[in-house]
């Protein structure tokens, strides 16, 4: 059993958890994600370990409320338990002698991107953290985020605040002043991080992306995952989940998440008795 | 009505029910036809049977047994050599082992050793029910041992170490126990209440199960051998997907075998919306390969209601390896059989989804060096086959985690991990069985390994 510490919203439809699970807390590195089933009939679903607690035997989970599989993890309150957690899977990120990093979260991938910048910061990397938000209702972490960065640059979809317009902006700013960057690491929604690997990409500048593909069984048995990276066939879950981003086919994953939009949207109609999204 | 040539075949549901059901097939036999069935073994003093059998089950005596209504006996003669055979019974290859040997088999019909095997073990099966109400027993302060994977050759170790007396713990990486019993072997060929008692038994004896523990990433081996285990068996299977290679795999509703049975057996998509995992089967479903795999597909899409289902294999009917009985349901429940074919691409259409796959015809050159005849493309027959989903049924190797993660662990080139006699490993104290070292067999072979690497294990751990 893996008993919900804590739980609330972060922001509209963002929500935070976390859970007892001593023997993934022992092991968990910034990178690496759980499959979570809720409960007995629930999907495994991933997401990743957005922070974790060794001393407490703890791992948080921040998630977007998607279809039906993320709303019944969200319909879970404090006190109660997930059926089955399984992690940590994936490979933890990797710090290669960088001098000064980019880490860049687009909405949700705000969360995962934490821990990341973390990890270089308290490896006296200098960290920059370029966080990408619809508006500033649906701004969370980004105090968090600054306590672990040397510099820190907001962009919102509205202008509500920071920068309008988008986190590839920034980005290419700080290229155009010359500011040196030795890797880029960005989460977020795929068209984002292809966005991201579009501006990096000329420049030569190394960039990492956490693919989120469909999965299964999260411990490289199905292949539900397969993603084309450098035209190998990869399983994310364990291949990666981070990738070259200059070498991933983003049209393929993009593809591929879209395999049970027509089931997905009927199972959430009929969880929710609504089609509010 | 009965003769002793003709053997009495266990009644099934009609072709046009099961189709639409995921119930058994088989139905199993009554006492009396057990008995009539049993009746026609002759008893032969040399037992030629129980040499085709892997784990020499003694086939004469529990049949002698069953002649004799002796069914307590017949059982516990069963359990002697098999400690699954509710499974074995109903999914072993019995036409190219024990019955392949039966001496009847030449001038009739074999005996059905494996439905009296069924029978017998099915008997038993409600006293096994009743003894779960016990508590577990306890086996603290014993010396612990680790298992790591919770097929049957896990099973079977863990099992057998617990009447050595041990304090074992099963290591599985999925939420549920069980193995390729579990997520591989459809309901209608091994229902998931038998899985069920099998691993509650285990553990009403005092076995511990860890779901969710994937060795390699939550814990390695050494850090269990360093933690107070004293020897560790590794009975991980041959899990991870083999695909072809070929343009067009990755488009939408191209499944590997494994994903559809899993989405299927573990996380019941057939039961979808009920339970949250769903699976496309199409209207037209296509199955490349020629296997147990391929054949628990076929079949699994006709029962998800696919209009069409096609088994595309590159060699004739002959030399498809998957059970006799397998082939006929299949081909009884209206599989399409499309022999002497082999896919070359994938084409799908602008949203990414699978509409077609072009293949090839194939003729048959001389034996390879497995005996059979080997595949050769007819250059030019390139042709079309509608389908919007096809599964990838092609064989599938062993994952590499533990190996690449247990540095004194050595493997061969097909990532099997190399074992001695003993099934000990090349590592001190870590054993190994089952499909993990053999690549992917059989539930017996599988089950006989965890037997033997137990009796190993505790001669290893007497003489620490
Ligand atoms: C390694 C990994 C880490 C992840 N980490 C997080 C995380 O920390 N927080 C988080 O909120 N999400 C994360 N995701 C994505 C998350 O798993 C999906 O959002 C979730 O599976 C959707 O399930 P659902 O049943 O709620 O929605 P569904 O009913 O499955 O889908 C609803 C909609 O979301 C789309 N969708 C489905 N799966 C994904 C996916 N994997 N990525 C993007 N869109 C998808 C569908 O196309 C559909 O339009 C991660 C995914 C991976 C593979
Ligand atoms: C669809 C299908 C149909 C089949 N039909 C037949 C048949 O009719 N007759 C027959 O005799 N055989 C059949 N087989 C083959 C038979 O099922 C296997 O040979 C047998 O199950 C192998 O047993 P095993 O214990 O070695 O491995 P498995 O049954 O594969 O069990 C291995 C277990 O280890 C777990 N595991 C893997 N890696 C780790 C890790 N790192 N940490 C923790 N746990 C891990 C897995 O999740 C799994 O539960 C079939 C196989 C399939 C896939
Ligand atoms: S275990 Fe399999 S091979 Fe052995 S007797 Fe039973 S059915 Fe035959
Ligand atoms: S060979 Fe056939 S007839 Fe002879 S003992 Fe075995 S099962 Fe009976
Ligand atoms: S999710 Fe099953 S192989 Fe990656």
């Amino acid at each position: 059993m893996y008993k919900i510490i804590e739980k609330y919203s972060l922001a509209p439809q963002i929500e935070f958890a976390r859970i007892k699970a001593p023997m993934i807390s022992k092991k968990a590195e910034p990178g690496q994600f759980l499959i979570v089933v809720a409960c007995e009939k629930s999907e495994r679903i991933p997401l990743t370990i957005a922070d974790f607690d060794r001393e407490e035997g703890s791992v948080s989970i921040v998630f977007q409320k998607m279809g039906k599989g993320t709303h019944k993890i969200a319909d879970f309150k404090a006190g109660e338990s997930f059926h089955a957690v399984l992690g940590p899977q994936g490979n933890p990120t990797e710090i290669e002698g960088e001098k000064n990093i980019v880490v860049i979260g687009g909405g949700i991938g705000v969360a995962p991107v934490y821990p990341i910048a973390r990890k270089f910061h308290e490896n006296g990397v200098h960290v920059t953290s370029i966080i990408g938000y619809r508006g500033k209702d649906f701004l969370f972490w980004d105090d968090k985020l600054a306590a672990v960065s040397n510099e820190m640059k907001i962009t919102t979809n509205d202008g509500s605040v920071g920068h309008k317009g988008f986190v590839t902006d920034v980005l290419q700013q700080m290229i155009d002043n010359k500011e040196p960057i030795d890797r880029v690491i960005a989460i977020g929604p795929p068209i984002m991080m292809k966005a991201v690997a579009d501006v990096t990409r000329p420049h030569g500048i190394a960039t990492t992306v956490s693919l989120n593909s469909l999965m299964v069984c999260g411990m490289g048995m199905c292949g539900a995952c397969r993603v084309t990276v450098g035209g190998e066939v990869k399983f994310t879950c364990m291949d990666g989940p981070e990738f070259d981003a200059h070498k991933v086919d983003f049209a393929e994953l993009m593809q591929r998440l879209g395999m049970y939009k027509d089931l997905e949207k009927d199972a959430h109609d009929e969880y929710k008795g609504d089609s509010n999204e | 009505m009965s003769d002793r040539f003709t053997a009495i075949h266990m009644k099934e549901q009609p072709a046009e029910d099961r189709r639409k059901n995921f119930s058994e097939v088989p139905c199993g036999y009554t006492e009396e036809e057990a008995i009539l069935e049993a009746n026609r073994c002759l008893q032969c003093k040399n037992a030629p049977c129980i040499e085709g059998c892997p784990v020499a089950i003694d086939i004469r005596s529990f049949i002698g047994h069953l002649q004799k209504r002796e069914f307590d006996k017949a059982i516990n003669k069963i359990y002697e050599a098999d400690i699954l055979p509710c499974v074995t019974g109903r999914v072993c290859p019995q036409e190219s082992q024990c019955q392949a040997r039966c001496v009847l088999d030449k001038k009739g019909d074999a005996v059905s050793i494996g439905s009296l095997e069924r029978y017998v073990a099915d008997r038993d099966l409600d006293r096994r029910r009743e003894a779960l109400k016990d508590a577990p027993v306890d086996v603290s302060g014993k010396t612990k041992v680790a298992v790591i994977g919770s097929g049957p050759a896990g099973i079977a170790c863990a099992a057998d170490l617990n009447r050595y007396g041990y304090d074992v713990t099963i290591f599985e990486a999925f939420h549920k126990a069980g193995g390729v019993l579990t997520y591989g072997i459809p309901e209608f060929r091994l229902p998931k209440a038998i899985v069920d008692v099998e691993i509650n038994s285990l553990v009403q004896t005092g076995v511990k199960l860890v779901p969710n523990a994937l060795t390699g990433r939550s814990f390695t081996i050494d850090e269990l051998m360093a933690e107070d285990y004293k020897a560790v068996f590794v009975g991980s299977g041959a899990g991870l997907p083999q695909f072809m290679n070929i343009p067009g795999e990755n488009l939408n509703n191209v499944y590997s075998a494994n994903e559809f049975l899993t989405r299927v057996n573990l996380m019941k998509a057939h039961r979808y919306p009920e339970y949250d995992t769903p699976v496309k089967h199409g209207k037209n479903c296509a199955v490349i390969g020629g296997g147990n795999v391929a054949l628990d597909v076929a079949r699994t899409a006709i029962r998800l209601g696919s209009e069409k289902v096609y088994l595309i294999y590159r060699r004739s009917q002959e030399e498809m390896p998957a059970r006799h009985e397998e082939i006929r349901h299949a081909l009884e429940e209206g599989m399409e059989l499309l022999a002497l074919t082999n896919p070359v691409a994938y084409h799908g259409d602008e949203s990414g989804f699978l509409e077609k796959i072009e293949c090839v015809k194939m003729e048959l050159g001389e034996p390879d060096d497995s005996g059979r005849r080997r595949p050769i493309v007819k250059e030019g027959s390139n042709f079309f086959i509608e389908a919007d989903v096809c599964v990838v049924s092609v064989g599938s190797t062993p994952n590499p985690l533990i190996a690449m993660t247990t540095p004194l662990l050595e493997t061969t080139k097909w990532g099997t991990i190399k074992v001695d006699d003993n099934g000990m490993t090349t590592m001190p104290g870590v054993f190994a069985g089952g499909d993990i070292v053999t690549g992917a067999a059989t539930v017996i072979t599988a089950m006989g390994a965890g037997r033997t690497a137990a009796a190993s294990m505790h001669e290893y751990i007497k003489k620490l």
